[in-house]
C-alpha cells in the first residue's frame, strides 16, 4: 500500500461508531473498507481495489455455497458473528470434499454499530480465513437506519474446488452404510443460549465453531469413497440426519447410547426441557460410508484436532418410510424426528 | 450425568419389565392413566412401552399445562398484548398454541405484538423494572409446579411496588381435575373409557404432597401411585399399580419419595395460599367447567391482577372442527382416532394444543413414535 494517507484522519476505532455515511459510496465508506476490512483480510486479490476478484479457474468441478449469518449475542464463549460467518460457509463448502479457497463477505451494519465491535468482528473474520485456509477477496458494505437491523449481518460466499473421484451427495446413504459424527453435539446452541443475557449457567459451555476444512480433506484423502458428509447446523443431528434420510430415501437406526455428548451440554438441555440431538453445531460433521470404511476413516478423524470424540452412532437400513429410528439407551425404540418449529422449554 | 443417568439406565429397565411381565395377570387388562404430560414424554421418549407387556396399557391424561388451558384465555392474552400495547411475557411452550383465527402469541408478535418468552417470573419482573413505562403482563399458566414462583412474583412486585406489572392469572389444580375425570360419563356410567389406576403427577406432588389423592383412592377405589419423571420411575411406578390391582387394593402410595412427602412443600403452599385463592369454576379444554379448579389473585393483590387492571371478556371459543383434543385430554380417544392427527395437524402446524408441546399426548405420538402407525399415509415437511 502506498505511504502517503488518503485519509488524514484515522477511524476512531476506539469509540466511534457506524454511520449512514459509511454506506454511502463516498469516502467514508472507502476508508472503513481500508482501514478495518483490506488491514485485516489483506490479500492480493483484495488489494487491487477492484468491484470484483479475478481468479484462474481450477481445472474440473468447482463449488460455491452461500449463507447469512444472524445471531445473539454477537460475541459468545468459542467465537463471534465473524468467525461463524467463515466457519458456517466453508463448512458449507467443505461438506462437497471440496477445498474452499475464495470467500466473499457483505456486511450489514446497523448505524450507530460501535466501530470497535466491528474491528472485532472482522479482525476474528480474518484469522478463521487463515486458519481456514481460504482468502476472503470481496465485498460489501451497507450501512441501514438505526433500528432497521440488529447490530451487523453477514453473508459470505465460498468458492471451492472439487477432487477427482470424489462424489459426495445427500442421495448416496444406502441401506447397509454406517453413520459417524467427529464430535459431541449440541455445545454451539446451548453455547448461545447460556450467553444470551436472560439465561446464566454457571458453567461456560464454549461454542464449537470451527472450519472443517482440514479434517474433511484427510477423509477424502483416505476414503474417496465416502456417501454423505454434512455439517449439523440449525436443527441440530437429527434434523440433518433427516434430510439425508428423506434425499436418499432410507431410513436410520441410531443407538443413543453412542451418540457422543458433553456432560456440561446434557446437564443444560435437562434443566431447559430441550434435546441435545435437536441443538446447533458449528464444528461438527456427520459422514455416512461403507460399512468396511468405517474404521479407517473414525481413526483419521480421531487423529485430527475437530474429531477427537468421534464416533459411530449408527446404521443405515431400508425404510420407505424416510424414518429415523433410534435404540434408547433405556432399551426402547423411538422415532427421531424433524424439528418442528423452533425448540421451546418445557413448562412442568 | 450423575443423579440422572441412575434412573435410565438400561439393565434395571429389563429387569423391571421382566418384573412387570411376571407380576401382571394375563387374563386381564391394565389401564393406567398417567396424569402428567411429563410422564407421557418420557413413555415415548424411551420408549417404555415397548418393554411392557400387551395388557398393560397407558391412558394420556390432561395433565400438560398448555393442552388445557381453554382457546378463549389464550385469545384474553392476544388481545391484552395487542390492544394495551404491554408487554406480554409468558413460558416458551406457550408461544406456539393455537387460539381462535388460526392466531396463537407466536403469529401475534410476528404481526408486532410485544410478546416476550421468559424462563421464569423473575425474568418477567426485571422486565416491568426495566421498562416502567410500559405494562408488563406475565401470562401465568400452568399446574401446582408452576403457582408459587408466580405468588413469589407477586410478592415481590407489591414490595418493590412496582406498578407496571400485572400477572393474567391461569394456574390450575390437580386433584380437581382428576376427579372431574373419574366424574365424568364416559368412566362412570358408559364405561367406553375404562381406568384402572393412576401414575399420579410428580413435580405438583413435591408442591402440594400425596394427601390430597387420598380422598378419591379411597372414594372412587382408584388405586394412585406418584410417579417420578424418569423412565426407571414410571415403570417401578406401573408394577405397584398392577400389584395394588391385583391385590384389590386402592391406596395412595409414593414411588417418588426422593422429593414428595405426604405433607408437601408447606412453605410453598403457604406463600401460594397467601396470594392467591380458589375460583368457584374455571374451564378446561377437554374438560369444561370444573369446580374449585383454578387459582386467582386474592383481593389485597388486586392491583397486579391483570384481570381487575385491565378488561378481559369471558370469550367462548371453539376448537377447528374435527379437531379431538378434548377427547384425548379426556383418554376417551387417542390421537390416532383424530382424522386431523398427520394429516393437516402436525407439530410445525398444529390445530389443537395437544400438538403444540413435547408433553401433549398429539406431539409425543407424532414426534417419537410415528413407525408405530405405518398404516396411515405419511407426508413430511420439506
Amino acid at each position: 500500500m502506498s505511504n502517503i494517507r488518503r485519509f488524514p484522519m484515522r477511524l476512531d476505532i476506539k469509540k466511534g461508531q457506524v454511520d449512514m455515511a459509511h454506506g454511502s459510496g463516498g469516502r467514508a465508506m472507502a476508508q472503513l473498507i481500508e482501514e478495518i476490512f483490506i488491514k485485516h483480510f489483506d490479500n492480493e486479490l483484495l488489494r487491487q481495489g477492484n468491484d470484483q476478484a479475478m481468479f484462474a479457474t481450477a481445472k474440473g468441478r468447482m463449488v460455491v455455497s452461500t449463507d447469512g449469518h444472524v445471531i445473539s449475542p454477537l460475541f459468545f464463549p468459542g467465537g463471534n458473528i465473524g468467525s461463524l460467518a467463515v466457519h458456517g460457509t466453508v463448512n458449507d463448502v467443505a461438506m462437497s470434499g471440496a477445498k474452499p479457497l475464495y470467500l466473499s463477505a457483505g456486511f450489514i451494519i446497523e448505524e450507530g454499530f460501535p466501530l470497535a465491535d466491528l474491528n472485532r468482528i472482522v479482525e476474528s473474520m480474518a484469522a478463521a480465513a487463515k486458519k481456514a485456509g481460504v482468502a476472503i477477496v470481496t465485498g460489501d458494505t451497507k450501512v441501514v437506519e438505526k433500528g432497521k437491523g440488529d447490530g451487523v449481518f453477514i453473508t459470505t460466499t465460498g468458492i471451492g474446488v472439487m477432487p477427482a473421484d470424489v462424489h459426495i451427495s445427500g442421495d448416496r446413504a444406502q441401506s447397509g452404510d454406517v453413520i459417524l459424527v467427529s464430535g459431541t453435539m449440541g455445545d454451539h446452541g446451548v453455547a448461545i443460549m447460556s450467553s444470551r443475557e436472560n439465561l446464566e449457567f454457571e458453567t461456560e459451555i464454549q461454542s464449537d465453531s470451527a472450519a472443517l476444512a482440514g479434517l474433511v480433506a484427510e477423509m477424502v484423502d483416505a476414503v474417496p469413497d465416502i456417501h454423505c458428509l454434512r455439517d449439523p447446523t440449525r436443527g441440530g443431528l437429527a434434523t440433518t440426519l433427516n434430510e439425508i434420510a428423506q434425499q436418499s430415501s432410507i431410513g436410520m437406526q441410531l443407538m443413543e447410547g453412542d451418540i457422543p455428548v458433553h456432560p456440561d451440554v446434557l446437564a443444560a438441555c435437562e434443566l431447559l426441557g430441550l434435546d441435545a440431538l435437536y441443538v446447533a453445531n458449528e464444528g461438527k460433521l456427520i459422514c455416512i460410508c461403507a460399512a468396511q470404511d468405517a474404521d479407517r476413516l473414525l481413526a483419521v478423524m480421531r487423529q485430527h484436532e475437530l474429531g477427537k470424540n468421534a464416533a459411530m452412532i449408527g446404521t443405515v437400513v431400508e425404510d420407505e418410510h424416510g424414518f429415523v429410528q433410534m435404540e434408547t439407551s433405556f432399551g426402547g425404540c423411538r422415532i427421531v424426528d424433524w424439528l418442528a418449529g423452533e425448540q421451546l422449554p418445557r413448562i412442568c | 450425568m450423575k443423579y440422572v443417568d441412575e434412573f435410565r439406565d438400561g439393565a434395571l429397565a429389563k429387569k423391571l419389565g421382566a418384573a412387570i411381565n411376571k407380576a401382571a395377570a394375563t387374563d386381564r387388562t391394565y389401564n393406567l392413566m398417567e396424569f402428567c404430560g411429563g410422564h407421557t414424554h418420557a413413555i415415548f421418549r424411551y420408549g417404555i412401552q415397548d418393554l411392557m407387556p400387551k395388557n398393560v396399557k397407558f391412558v394420556h391424561g390432561p395433565g400438560c399445562p398448555v393442552c388445557v388451558l381453554p382457546i378463549g384465555r389464550i385469545d384474553n392474552a392476544i388481545a391484552l398484548a395487542e390492544d394495551h400495547d404491554a408487554i406480554l411475557c409468558t413460558y416458551g411452550d406457550m408461544m406456539r398454541v393455537p387460539a381462535s383465527g388460526r392466531k396463537s402469541l407466536l403469529k401475534a408478535k410476528a404481526a408486532g405484538a410485544d410478546v416476550r418468552m421468559v424462563y421464569s417470573t423473575q425474568d418477567a419482573l426485571k422486565l416491568a423494572r426495566e421498562h416502567p413505562d410500559r405494562d408488563v403482563i406475565f401470562f401465568a399458566i400452568g399446574f401446582e409446579t408452576t403457582t408459587p414462583p408466580t405468588a413469589v412474583a407477586i410478592k415481590q412486585a407489591k414490595v418493590e411496588g412496582l406498578k407496571n406489572f400485572t400477572v393474567f392469572c391461569n394456574h390450575v389444580l390437580t386433584p380437581a381435575a382428576i376427579q372431574h375425570i373419574l366424574q365424568s360419563p364416559e368412566v362412570r356410567d358408559i364405561g367406553s373409557v375404562s381406568i384402572d389406576g393412576f401414575l399420579g403427577p410428580s413435580h405438583v406432588s413435591s408442591v402440594i404432597g400425596s394427601q390430597p389423592y387420598e380422598f378419591f383412592a379411597e372414594e372412587f377405589q382408584k388405586p394412585v401411585v406418584i410417579a417420578g419423571f424418569e423412565p426407571l420411575d414410571v415403570m417401578q411406578s406401573a408394577l405397584m399399580l398392577i400389584r395394588q390391582l391385583n391385590e384389590g387394593r386402592h391406596e395412595v402410595e409414593n414411588e417418588y419419595t426422593r422429593v414428595v412427602t405426604r405433607e408437601g412443600n408447606l412453605k410453598a403452599q403457604a406463600l401460594v395460599a397467601e396470594v392467591l385463592e380458589l375460583r368457584r369454576e374455571f374451564e378446561w379444554r377437554g374438560l369444561g367447567m370444573v369446580p374449585y379448579s383454578a387459582l386467582k389473585i386474592k383481593d389485597a393483590f388486586s392491583e397486579f391482577d391483570a384481570e381487575v387492571r385491565f378488561s378481559v371478556p369471558k370469550i367462548v371459543a371453539y376448537d377447528v372442527k374435527g379437531c379431538e383434543c378434548p377427547s384425548i385430554l379426556r383418554g376417551v380417544k387417542k390421537p390416532t382416532d383424530c382424522k386431523l392427527f398427520g394429516t393437516i395437524c402436525t407439530p410445525e402446524n398444529p390445530m389443537g394444543s395437544c400438538m403444540v408441546s413435547s408433553e401433549g399426548a398429539c406431539a409425543a405420538y407424532w414426534s417419537y413414535g410415528r413407525f408405530r402407525q405405518p398404516e396411515k399415509k405419511v407426508r413430511k415437511a420439506a
